[in-house]
């Protein structure tokens, strides 16, 4: 069925401060479909952060709305679990207390104890954690602690998975490992995805489909490009494929042919 | 060069003490008994231990050389001692009035401060959570706080006592008074201070208030609030000595004020002694504390 899940309609956001107003998003409109994997694709400073914070509630849009089965968003919930650029683990609990705060929360009428304990563990194992659950963030690699915040985020069972980023601050091979994990619990789940990257491999290697923005300020959507490759998707395979090389390329020319960063900015 | 003469002659015994401690190094038939762990642990131990002995064995001969004279204002070392043995041997006397065991008098101290404290404690966090959460509560309290908390101890006390007609509330309250402050002003800072991811995460999952306040809040600004109670601690057990003095009864205030009215100055500085112990332990406490409920988070 095509009808939209995920709707932003004509969605505009400006910060004002004192007679200064600095427009950052104009006129973005984007329909998901559910179980879709949406990556929002641009340079820095255009906005996409800003994009998903609205979309999680986090930030007020100037102008517009944004739709979830329905429903208008104008607050934060578990809904639209959110996995954070820095991961935003609570330090002074353990990995699997995090994941069990969410847990305790959303469920806390749903499911009983036992119940709750047994979810949330099969969250951490969901991310390979189990074997440092009781860890606090300070005693684990920027890579787990990731898993954690992906661990957190699914199991609050979002009808939307934001992803900020998620793996923007991890050195390249663990980047690639939890790209291929993030890929694997997707095809398990079937959740629906929006995430905000500015990796051209990783939009193409995770994404049904990449919106590409324009420069800011007054970022807009530029192309929507479809990537129509089969799935499951294997990263030494694609290397070769046609369609994915097309698809990079065409991603590619659209940020540094088309809308170059503008360092002046 | 007189003064590292008076310095070697002081540290005789540790300096016999310290070539017997090389020697044992080499020998290898006593390895089984102290491990490298054991010894390195005895080490540690001894550069804590050796240098504040040290200084206070210098600063007790400094005073009973200063004070040796029988026309001195003040007594030696040697005099405090033999003129409060009765006090230092009997500390749990207890004769009726205030004429009390040394123990009396400071547990007398420490209830004070124990019952204003934690009421501070208790309002100073909760106030400090108002104003770092709410600018209007901040625009409108942080100026009062300001002017409040420069006003000494004591100078509560008067209209205290015009307030509780009583002496022992009145002491309470001061201590109340003096502690509430810097645990405020802590407390404040630090929930200014929580990152905003905490608060987006407690957004995402739509956390009332209370599950924010203890889940998120407390735990994040811990550090700082402890900070705070460390701060009123101190400030406390300085204030209840002083407003003891001017109230009367059992406690370690009085006790230094009744002595200095009978002339028997051992007997001040034997209580000066506890006071600053028991001040050092009251800090050592809450950093305990500290360490123990934000995980390490919070220094020493």
């Amino acid at each position: 069925m095509a009808k939209s899940f995920l709707k932003i309609e004509q969605v505009e956001k400006s910060f004002t401060r004192g007679a200064m107003t600095n427009e950052v998003l104009k006129d973005i409109s984007l329909e998901v479909r559910e179980g879709e994997f949406v990556s929002i694709i641009g340079h820095s400073g255009c906005g996409k952060s800003t994009l998903l914070n609205i979309v999680a509630g986090l930030t007020q849009a100037t102008k517009g709305v944004v739709f979830l089965e329905g429903k208008v968003v104008d607050e934060p919930g578990p809904d639209r679990a959110v996995v954070f650029q820095n991961h935003s683990l609570l330090p002074w609990l353990t990995a699997y207390e995090n994941v069990a705060l969410a847990v305790d929360k959303v469920f806390a009428k749903t499911k009983s104890r036992a119940e709750r304990h047994e979810w949330t563990m099969r969250q951490i194992e969901l991310v390979n954690m189990a074997h440092a659950k009781d860890r606090r963030p300070s005693e684990i690699s920027g890579g787990m602690k990731q898993r954690i915040g992906i661990a957190r985020a699914l199991a609050m069972q979002p009808k939307v998975l934001l992803l900020d980023e998620p793996f923007g601050a991890l050195d390249a091979l663990t980047r690639t490992h939890l790209q291929d994990q993030v890929m694997q619990i997707q095809a398990e789940l079937n959740n629906t995805v929006m995430m905000i990257t500015h990796d051209v491999d990783e939009a193409v290697l995770l994404s049904d489909r990449i919106v590409m923005m324009t420069n800011g300020p007054s970022a807009r959507i530029g192309e929507v490009l479809e990537v129509a490759l089969a799935r499951p998707r294997k990263r030494l395979e694609l290397v070769s494929d046609r369609g994915y090389i097309a698809a990079r390329a065409a991603v590619l020319k659209f940020l540094y042919e088309r809308h170059r960063f503008v360092e002046a900015a | 060069m007189t003064q590292s003469a008076a310095a070697a002659s002081n540290v005789t015994p540790l300096k016999t003490a310290a070539p017997s401690a090389v020697v044992a190094l080499p020998q290898p038939a006593r390895r089984p008994m102290f491990g490298p762990r054991t010894k390195t642990r005895l080490i540690d131990l001894a550069s804590a231990v050796i240098p504040p002995v040290l200084t206070i064995a210098a600063l007790l001969l400094l005073w009973e050389l200063l004070c040796r004279s029988p026309t001195s204002a003040l007594p030696s070392p040697s005099r405090v001692v033999s003129d409060t043995w009765e006090l230092i041997v009997n500390p749990l006397y207890d004769n009726g009035g205030n004429d009390k065991g040394l123990f009396w008098q400071i547990f007398a101290s420490l209830k004070r401060v124990a019952l204003g404290y934690a009421l501070a404690a208790i309002g100073g966090i909760a106030l400090g959570a108002l104003v770092g959460q709410s600018r209007w509560a901040m625009r409108g309290l942080d100026p009062v706080f300001q002017v409040l908390r420069t006003i000494p101890p004591l100078a509560w006390l008067p209209l205290s006592l015009a307030a509780f007609r009583d002496g022992e509330p009145s002491a309470i309250f001061v201590i109340f008074i003096t502690a509430i402050w810097p645990i405020i002003i802590n407390t404040a800072v630090g929930i200014r201070n929580i990152p905003q991811d905490y608060k987006n995460v407690a957004q995402v999952l739509r956390l009332n208030g209370w599950e924010y306040f203890h889940k998120i809040m407390l735990p994040a600004a811990a550090p700082y609030i402890f900070t705070g109670l460390r701060i009123g601690i101190g400030l406390s057990w300085l204030a209840i000595v002083a407003a003891e003095m001017l109230i009367g009864g059992v406690g370690i205030g009085f006790f230094i004020w009744d002595a200095w009215n009978s002339s028997r100055i051992s007997d001040i500085i034997l209580a000066l002694v506890y006071v600053g112990a028991v001040g050092f332990v009251l800090d050592r406490i809450v950093a305990l504390i500290a360490v123990a409920v934000t995980r390490g988070a919070a220094t020493t």
